[in-house]
């Protein structure tokens, strides 16, 4: 059962610097934050919602509307680039028919550039919701999407 | 009892340890084998992840990469007692990658068990601390600034003046927090520290709090490293059952809180002042300069900010004392620096030596040159904001004030290598839009000139760069540099202006 703002709201203590752990659990939970959670988040760390409305704009991590699908995460960053990320992402929109921060044709996959995951030195390196992957050649590509789409 | 050992680190798990462990576990229940899985942190030796590692009588012998299906033969080639097999690397001590390097800060990192407190103690962990609870604040403080050490995250501002400041500072309420806030594509030592000895890092915290007078002490670390989190959680949970933190660390007075918290995405809360914004609920702006954090920091309290190496660098400082450390390193660069070697590299991986090494030797000696087996063509260091140096610059000495007269920096430690397909152009196109991307807003030069520099470059790239082109663009560089308040906006020229001189072949319109 989805979990209601509110009741994500009430778990955290009213002072402002509990407003990314909030927000991160609301994430988590209702992939993305409402805009109608706003005020109530607003009204509990007594803020203004222009205020509340900047922060969850101002992170890559906060969605204004849900993600669909799962999540796949591709480094887009130099040490990634060296060794193919730029072309790498090209075939994966090619393969799932759509583009960077777009869902895939069949709504099963979200793509979004991410800028460095630490795997620098086994590139090109992708994450697909929380697991990581490296050494992703454009060939490994389809097999790694089935593995993943048959996952849970 | 066999003991093996494989990495919990993400670059381990992201290469398949998993899948190599669930193996290596139902491999030896098959066989009616006593063996006892340890997850340690990684080596270093990345191309070689995951690597196992296997304790005989002639000590712990290495293979890799293994992947699930070579477990059955490893058992078969008797690899529990160093047996011979393709992926038989050697001993570890042995390792031409290891074996040139000088340990400190990971002195313990792939040799222990990453969450045993009992492994941690056994390699000398929490003797720094200990020593530490004997003494007082200021002799703390000046064990730090006798070391010389400087900040490991990038602007390498000496840490004894920075905790000075912070404990001469009058208030009730003042704060440790720790930066691992790890944005710059090249550099993950943070990450591989906190996975591998994430004891190591609190108890620099700890001492960092004793010698400020502070007692909590925050981490905040970047939503991009899943794993790292989950680590660090259980980390934190069995350093508080030990007493390494708590109401009385180690069973002294002493009480020091920590907290974990996590970013949300953004790049430029790696900036100090930007990441004591997101901490305190807020969107991670750049705060100006003076007050510094160390007399007005977290919700306006004297704040030690550091990041997780010079931390992590604090209790071997105090177990061996801050002359043992100084020792390594030369001029003003003093102990060692984990360097990070990435990008197109044969052996890419985690290099800890002392300051001074050249770029080639880490390049060449120890790196194998490119992945591609292609020349190099450009090295990027210090992460996004480094400049790019060409072949004739691998002779640079490493160490902070010969990257600063090549007009670079050598930030965290990051080391990027480039073949010869690399676009120029493109990276430089790249630095400008990164800048577009992750600017915070605050600076009108760094927010506005991010946009307009990267329409310069695309106009450049598309119309042919001449002379009044390239001439808008170092005008721009120029504005950014002076008039950012942080190192997004003043240094992403760096890269920008580094590609644009030293490649200008690049920039050449082809029509």
């Amino acid at each position: 059962m989805t979990r209601s703002v509110e009741e994500i709201i009430s778990r955290f203590p009213p002072q402002q610097e509990q407003m990314l752990p909030l927000l991160h659990e609301m994430q988590s939970a209702l992939r993305h934050i409402p805009s109608d959670a706003v005020p109530l988040i607003a009204a509990h760390f007594n803020l203004s919602r222009a205020e509340v409305h900047g922060v969850i704009t101002y992170y890559h991590d906060f969605h204004q509307s849900p993600v669909r699908g799962r999540r796949i995460r591709v480094c887009m960053a130099e040490a990634c680039q060296s060794v193919g990320a730029r072309s790498l992402i090209k075939r994966l929109e090619s393969i799932l028919q759509c583009q960077t921060n777009g869902c895939s044709a069949d709504g099963q996959y979200t793509v979004e550039p991410v800028y460095c995951l630490g795997l620098c030195a086994c590139g090109p390196a992708m994450m697909v919701d929380g697991s990581l992957h490296a050494r992703v050649s454009e060939d490994r590509l389809p097999g790694l999407l089935s593995a993943e789409t048959s996952r849970d | 009892m066999i003991n093996v050992y494989l990495p919990l680190d993400s670059a381990a798990r992201a290469c398949g340890a998993e899948a190599v462990a669930a193996g290596i576990l139902s491999e030896a229940k098959r066989r009616g084998l006593n063996l006892h899985l340890r997850r340690n942190g990684s080596r270093g030796m990345v191309w070689c992840e995951p690597m196992l590692e296997v304790q005989t009588q002639q000590g712990r012998i290495a293979y890799g990469p293994v992947t699930p299906s070579k477990v059955g033969s490893l058992f078969d080639a008797d690899f529990q007692n160093g047996g011979v097999h393709p992926l038989y690397l050697g001993p570890v001590d042995d390792l031409f990658f290891l074996k040139h390097q000088q340990r400190l800060t990971f002195a313990r990192v792939g040799k222990t068990e990453a969450l045993s407190f009992q492994d941690y103690c056994a390699h000398g962990g929490s003797s720094g601390l200990r020593r530490a609870l004997t003494m007082a604040p200021e002799a703390i403080v000046q064990e730090v600034t006798d070391s010389g050490l400087r900040g490991r995250g990038g602007a390498a501002f000496p840490t004894g003046v920075k905790w000075n400041t912070a404990r001469l500072a009058q208030s009730d309420q003042k704060y440790v927090v720790c930066n691992a806030d790890e944005g710059d594509s090249g550099t993950f030592s943070d990450r591989m520290l906190m996975e591998g000895d994430p004891f190591c890092l609190i108890e620099g915290m700890v001492i960092a709090g004793l010698a400020v007078g502070a007692n909590k002490g925050y981490i905040y670390l970047r939503s991009e490293y899943p794993n790292t989190v989950d680590v660090f959680t259980r980390a934190l949970e069995l350093a508080k059952n030990h007493g390494l933190w708590g109401r009385n660390v180690l069973g002294s007075e002493f009480k020091f809180e920590l907290e974990l918290r996590i970013g949300a995405g953004s790049y430029v809360c790696g900036e100090e002042t930007a990441l004591l914004e997101s901490l305190e609920g807020k969107r991670g702006v750049v705060r100006a300069k003076p007050p510094l954090p160390a007399a007005s920091g977290l919700f306006g309290q004297p704040t030690v900010i550091n990041n997780v190496i010079t931390l992590a660098s604090v209790p071997i400082i105090f177990e061996r004392g801050a002359a043992f450390y100084r020792e390594f390193g030369l001029g003003r660069s003093r102990g060692t620096l984990p360097l990070q070697l990435s990008g197109n590299i044969r052996y890419g991986g985690l290099f800890e030596t002392a300051f001074g090494l050249t770029l080639r030797t880490l390049i060449e000696d120890f790196g194998g040159g490119t992945r591609s087996g292609r020349p190099v063509k450009a090295v990027q260091v210090g992460g996004p904001l480094g400049a790019y140096l060409g072949v004739d610059e691998l002779d640079t000495v490493l160490d902070y004030e010969a990257l600063i007269r090549l007009g670079g920096t050598l930030g965290h430690g990051g080391v990027v290598v480039f073949d010869d397909t690399v676009d120029m152009a493109q990276q430089a196109l790249y630095a400008m839009e990164f800048c577009a991307l992750e600017s915070c807003g605050k600076c009108t030069p760094c927010r506005v000139g991010a946009v307009r520099g990267k329409e310069l470059i695309e106009e450049l790239i598309e119309q042919g760069a001449t002379v009044s082109r390239t001439d808008l663009l170092r005008d721009l560089c120029q504005v950014m540099a002076s008039g950012s308040l942080c190192a997004m906006g003043s240094m992403t020229p760096a890269p920008v202006l580094s590609a644009l001189d030293k490649f200008p072949q690049d920039f050449i319109h082809q029509s």
